[in-house]
């Protein structure tokens, strides 16, 4: 009987899933200490930004970046780093009242 | 009951016919659910740890424009900023950046304040940033093989080498904050970069009443017209829009997978192979009904897209949360040498799950289903006999 089968892998795949969410769940409290640890060092670091991205300053510090930064160069330059691809450019966006 | 789990017994036995096809088909949609869930799982774990660390970063920060770039500050501005009624204490920050030719990463370097050392956790060694020592993080370490007691040489702007014993290193707890960090004491910072006691790089500013913080912003902008204040609330949108779905790095690897989706999907809809629609029209020259063979290509459907989706999804949340995001590394990475690895905790959002199914499941399915009733209400002996 193929049915019994695929309805076996089906919900061995949900049971699987329902594992994971919920560990991630149980987790994801249990990583609260850690959070509230990370939220101390940004307090009293005075941090802005987090530490993804350290090509390039617009990419370090997306929050603090001049406006202007990517494409500044000359006319027509491309992207000089490969991130500010993926970024997407907020403050220019922000700044001229867009809205989310 | 028996009916249907007849019918769905003879779907699968007439995908299992076609075991290759259908095989290589359930890896490929399989693959898209696995790059969409995992690009969902990340950005959606980014951004939650983004907002959930970010919201005690300085209510509100001053910079200094020149000629539409950041420019260093001049210290007494803060005098003019203090003057301004609702302005609690004012902190001038030091910070900035250090290329490091030895191993072609750009490091953050902060100047410390005093008096912080019992409020750090997240560390190895200690946080005393005396006169010439430093507190590294856990990227600036591993570039540079640095160990507690190690030396960390920085080139000075006059081109003298100062030498830094390493403190203490942050752990890999707080790699997304403190990854390319040098933190050094502040005399050190000014002798270091060459900055005179009288600028600062950026002043911080506390604000009494939360709710006065954009009213305080555009008073500090009238009163000191070179200068952009950034509020934390600024700083947080930033954060939430930045790993959006219309950002960038979701829209360039999401737009690929959506793509190669619908060319899946585009495929099946187009129309049925000539072996299908016979078999369709031997099964409804045999007697079964039109809502039959229409179950029958529902359920060959609903194999493929759920086994797809559920393998898909499992895969993604293993990449992300087990593998920290590893197949997306050097995509993500870009030209940073120093790039933290990802200990993300798995926030879920089952909106996005389900939104997810909706695209993707549903629109497989309804391409399954519609050339198939298209060849089932045809006439049998037309169909059989091409």
């Amino acid at each position: 009987m193929k049915y019994r089968l695929f309805i076996s892998i089906i919900m061995v795949e949900i049971v699987i899933l329902a594992i994971l969410f919920i560990r991630g769940a149980g987790l994801a409290g249990k990583y609260q200490k850690d959070i509230e640890a990370r939220r101390m060092l940004v307090s009293t670091l005075m941090l802005t930004d987090l530490s993804i991205w350290t090509e390039a300053r617009y990419t370090r510090h997306p929050s603090q970046t001049d406006i202007f930064s990517p494409f500044q160069d000359y006319p027509s330059s491309i992207e000089h780093f490969p991130a500010g691809s993926i970024l997407s450019p907020e403050g220019v966006y922000l700044q001229r009242g867009g809205k989310k | 009951m028996i009916k249907h789990l007849k019918i769905l017994e003879f779907a699968l036995s007439s995908l299992w016919r076609r075991k290759f096809k259908n095989l290589g088909l359930i890896v490929v949609f399989s693959l898209i659910i696995f790059t969409l869930s995992s690009i969902v799982f990340l950005t959606y774990s980014f951004k939650r740890e983004a907002v959930a660390v970010l919201k005690d970063a300085p209510e509100l920060i001053v910079q200094r424009l020149s000629a539409g770039r950041h420019e260093m500050m001049p210290v007494e501005y803060m005098k003019k900023i203090k003057d301004i009624p609702g302005v609690g204490k004012i902190v001038p920050r030091l910070w900035g950046y250090y290329y490091d030719i030895s191993t072609g990463g750009n490091y953050t370097v902060m100047a410390l304040r005093e008096g912080l050392q019992d409020k750090i956790s997240l560390m190895e060694g200690s946080f005393v940033v005396g006169s010439g020592s430093c507190v590294v993080g856990r990227g600036v370490a591993d570039a540079r093989f640095l160990d507690i007691g190690s030396i960390m040489p920085l080139i000075g702007a006059d081109g003298k080498v100062r030498r830094f014993r390493v403190a203490g290193i942050f752990t890999d707890e707080s790699n997304l904050l403190t990854n390319d960090l040098v933190i050094i004491g502040e005399k050190d910072f000014r002798e270091v970069f060459r900055i005179p006691q009288s600028i600062a790089t950026d002043i911080v500013v506390q604000i009494y009443n939360p709710t006065e913080v954009d009213n305080i912003a555009r008073k500090i902008k009238e009163a000191l017209p070179d200068t952009r204040p950034i509020t934390r609330r600024e700083i947080l949108r930033t954060y939430d829009t930045l790993f959006d779905w219309r950002s960038g790095m979701v829209l360039t690897m999401f737009l690929g997978a959506i793509l190669a989706f619908v060319i899946l999907a585009w495929d099946k809809a187009t129309g049925l192979s000539a072996e299908e629609r016979h078999e369709i029209a031997i099964l409804k020259a045999i007697g079964w009904e039109t809502s039959d063979v229409m179950e029958l290509k529902f359920w060959e459907g609903f194999i493929i897209s759920s086994l797809s989706f559920l393998t898909g999804l499992i895969g993604g949340y293993l990449h992300i949360y087990f593998f920290g995001a590893s197949i997306f590394s050097p995509a993500l990475k870009g030209w940073s040498v120093i790039f933290p690895e990802f200990r993300l905790v798995p926030y879920i959002n089952i909106y996005q799950i389900a939104v997810l199914l909706f695209f993707t499941v549903i629109p497989y399915m309804a391409a399954t289903i519609v050339p198939s009733w298209k060849a089932a209400i045809t006439d049998p002996d037309v169909v059989m006999r091409g």
